[in-house]
């Protein structure tokens, strides 16, 4: 990445939130500063968004139980929100969910701001909400989220597993904005870490003009799927 | 297959409360209240039973796949299982299951993600969310398209293998096969019964179930 090309960078404390409108056409590279990260995200068409990401759609249309460079993310209305265009963690999980105050109070014990300050204990469910209030939205639009840098295993018998280690420290994904994607990050352990102590950790975010995805983009050629989900999102722009 | 458990239910459809057979393509709403039995019957086979699940009393607590997966570290739902809320209620329990297995990763099908799927030209068939959303506006009360979330797909097999990858396959179920569920709070259920003629999850012809309700402290 051309550090000349980058348009501003910032990097989210641990257990902290954030969101921005990412543009239609700019890049967000998320980098994993000192490995071990989770980042919580969720995204929605900033102009209308009852349109959100879909889980079950971006599993679906692509077959995958993971995320990695070459996948999109998809939203409910068959258009793609943002593509994953580059990667070196190779998988992202997209299936374990958020933690709540309940789940991180009986895991970790309680850490109030009136003693811990800003090293206080916060959890995806509540971060979440705090950042989608302030775009005017609730409990409501509260979806499946995707959780990058972790990876959560699947068994034949459907048993699900945390995998440690499943990013070192430097690791980055990048995501394409394809529309214009209110992006919607927290920085809380993932719900199922086994670490028994709260742990978050920071990342650092660079968001740089990206190259529109021509006709032999990796993310549109990566499945047919995939190339109908581009053109539903052009025609959407016309 | 591995993990397969079949669990009978006692109850006697004689002596249940409610009963409504749903045609295939057609959404159903309907109360459940605390304490109470609910039961979907597979009548033909292989038919994919699209559910949604709220808090009767608040409906931005609504049933969620994550939650739900996540509280029993297993991704199929079965005897056993919780449905989980947003909120982090318990909505129901499924005490029996002669299926034994089902998705809540696969989602609802609508006609743009069938756009995507199977080709642009899909747009025009009857789809899930389009039934969901014909369910919610007639059922007012505030609910529209914000309150679609992830669903269950009961009677349906969507496994993933360990090395992340989801197919949707051959159903597991058959004719007379069925789950019930306790309901450990009020509920309201949002059922569609699924239209998809593009993949196997309804066995290419899609057929009418029927929903059951008892009453508790049976």
């Amino acid at each position: 990445m051309d550090p000349a090309s980058v348009l501003w960078e910032e990097t989210v404390e641990a257990g902290a939130s954030w969101s921005h409108v990412l543009k239609r056409g700019t890049v967000l590279r998320i980098i994993d500063i000192e490995g071990g990260a989770n980042v919580g995200a969720l995204f929605y068409n900033f102009e209308c968004p009852v349109e959100r990401y879909n889980m079950a759609d971006t599993l679906k249309a692509q077959h995958i139980a993971r995320l990695t460079e070459g996948f999109v993310l998809y939203s409910d209305m068959g258009r793609i929100l943002c593509s994953v265009v580059a990667d070196s963690v190779g998988w992202h999980d997209p299936l374990g969910g958020c933690s709540s105050a309940a789940l991180v109070t009986a895991k970790y014990g309680e850490s109030r701001y009136q003693e811990a300050r800003n090293q206080c204990h916060r959890n995806g469910r509540d971060s979440f909400l705090v950042e989608l209030g302030k775009w005017g939205l609730g409990p409501r639009d509260l979806v499946p989220n995707v959780n990058f840098f972790s990876r959560v295993s699947v068994g034949e018998d459907g048993g699900m597993e945390f995998l440690e280690g499943n990013s070192r420290p430097g690791m980055y994904v990048e995501l394409r904005a394809e529309m214009n994607v209110l992006t919607v990050l927290n920085t809380c352990p993932h719900p199922l870490d086994p670490n028994p102590k709260y742990a978050p950790k920071p990342v650092h975010l660079a968001i740089r003009r990206g190259t529109p995805p021509g006709a032999g983009d990796p993310c549109r050629l990566s499945r047919p799927e995939n190339g109908r989900g581009f053109t539903l999102t052009e025609r959407y722009f016309l | 297959m591995s993990g397969i458990r079949v669990v009978e239910s006692r109850l006697d459809p004689a002596t249940a409360v409610y009963s409504f057979e749903i045609p295939a393509g057609e959404p159903w709403l309907h109360e459940v209240r605390k304490g109470q039995y609910f039961r979907i019957v597979d009548l033909k086979g292989n038919q994919a039973v699209d559910t949604l699940f709220y808090n009767a009393h608040d409906y931005s607590d609504r049933y969620s796949a994550q939650d739900t997966i996540r509280e029993q570290r297993n991704i199929y739902l079965t005897t056993g299982t919780k449905l989980m809320s947003t909120g982090g209620t318990a909505l129901l329990t499924i005490v029996a299951d002669t299926c034994g297995r089902h998705d809540t990763l696969g989602g609802a099908c609508a006609t743009e993600s069938n756009m995507v799927r199977y080709a642009i030209e899909k747009r025009f068939m009857h789809a899930c969310r389009n039934s969901f959303l014909k369910g919610v506006t007639e059922w007012g009360r505030g609910l529209e398209k914000r309150d679609i979330t992830c669903n269950i797909n009961f009677f349906m097999n969507v496994p993933v293998t360990p090395e992340g990858k989801l197919t949707f396959e051959d159903g597991i179920s058959d004719p007379g096969k069925y789950v019930e569920m306790r309901a450990e709070t009020d509920v309201l259920a949002a059922i569609s019964n699924c239209p998809q003629l593009n993949n196997p999850c309804n066995a290419y012809n899609p057929t009418p179930v029927q929903v059951l309700i008892w009453d508790g402290a049976l």
